[in-house]
């Protein structure tokens, strides 16, 4: 492998770019398709149902067998509020593979120092989520409590069809918050898509152990999103 | 952290990837494994790596632990050749390899060296 190629192919991923490294098994050669670069023929056909899989794997074109080794971005995770959760939530999620970030307009709980290496946003979600907005790839964690901070961001989350959706709160809260998004104009089936109780039902306690629960859910949304829902 | 900063995230600790890159800046020799093909319950995906430098340290994985060791002593080869290497692993490949996956799947590796 080419040293400039293993460092192009690290900025692209970086860079959150959908990159395929193509190796010819027959001599060793390599060679990097970006998403759009253009590649004619059969390979061509190839890199595009590559892309739009997501999958890696051996390919034969043009009489040659080539390795594709696709790399997609990595799913995100936008937490809403700083608090005890999310100090253990955050680098639990970095660690299998998410792309995260925290979100709270309360600069008490917003600290650097409270989250350190996470990226941290103090300010409001509407303004936070403006350039970077929740997408399907995206799962939108809102543990603030607070329906003036939760509520926007799970409304925004659920209309974008973001693969996971969780609002951490008792069943009582739930219900009252299930009839604020009512009435904010969302479909039973839209606010029944949230994950509440959040997480996973392991007897979670501690903050920690909620994390792992929350993660856990956030992970079967994505590797299994048909069998996931716990209703 | 100011808004908007980016970080070197938990996740580049562990990716392989990136730290074939920062042993390459290092100056060590590096080899990448690559999962090429899997057959029956493979426990690494296709497009896993497993990165090795010249004096058999390593991160990632290609098994889970089933045959790392197999590949760590085939990458000091194709570190001082260059030559790249196609590795199979599977259920009682007694001939090939003394080695093999205990969950009894097959595993193809690609080895090559970076530069």
């Amino acid at each position: 492998m080419d040293p400039h190629l293993l460092k192009k192919l690290n900025e692209a991923r970086r860079a959150r770019q959908a990159v395929i490294m193509l190796t010819e098994l027959a001599d060793g050669r390599n060679r990097l398709v970006k998403k759009g670069d253009p590649v004619s023929g059969e390979l061509g056909e190839a890199v595009e149902k590559a892309f739009r899989t997501g999958k890696s794997g051996a390919v034969e074109a043009e009489g040659q067998r080539f390795f594709f080794n696709v790399h997609v971005p990595a799913p995100r995770m936008v937490i809403i509020g700083a608090v005890h959760i999310s100090q253990a939530l955050a680098p639990m999620a970095t660690m299998a593979g998410f792309d995260v970030r925290v979100v709270d307009p309360r600069t008490a709980f917003a600290t650097p120092e409270r989250f350190e290496h996470v990226e941290l946003t103090a300010d409001w979600p509407e303004d936070a989520l403006k350039e970077r907005p929740v997408d399907a790839f995206t799962a939108l964690v809102a543990v603030t409590h607070d329906p003036k901070i939760d509520d926007w961001p799970l409304i925004s989350a659920l209309k974008a069809e973001a693969f996971y959706v969780g609002a951490l709160g008792s069943r009582k809260t739930h219900a009252r918050r299930v009839e604020r998004l009512t009435e904010a104009g969302l479909s039973e089936a839209e606010i029944g898509r949230i994950d509440a109780p959040i997480g996973a039902d392991i007897g979670a306690q501690s903050p920690e152990e909620i994390a792992v629960a929350i993660l856990a859910q956030v992970i079967a949304a994505l590797r299994k999103p048909s069998q996931s829902r716990k209703d | 952290m100011t808004p908007g900063s980016t970080v070197e995230s938990g996740d580049d600790q562990l990716d392989p990837l990136t730290i074939a890159e920062r042993w390459m800046l290092d100056g060590r020799e590096v080899a990448v494994a690559t999962v090429i093909e899997t057959w029956g319950s493979a426990p690494r995906p296709v497009g896993s790596h497993l990165v090795i430098d010249e004096e058999g340290n390593f991160s990632g994985s290609v098994s889970g632990g089933c045959v790392e060791g197999a590949v760590i002593s085939e990458a000091a080869d194709v570190i001082a050749s260059g030559e790249p290497k196609m590795l199979e692993f599977g259920v009682a490949d007694e001939t090939a390899w003394r080695v093999g996956l205990s969950c009894g799947g097959k595993i193809q590796v690609y080895l090559e060296r970076v530069g």
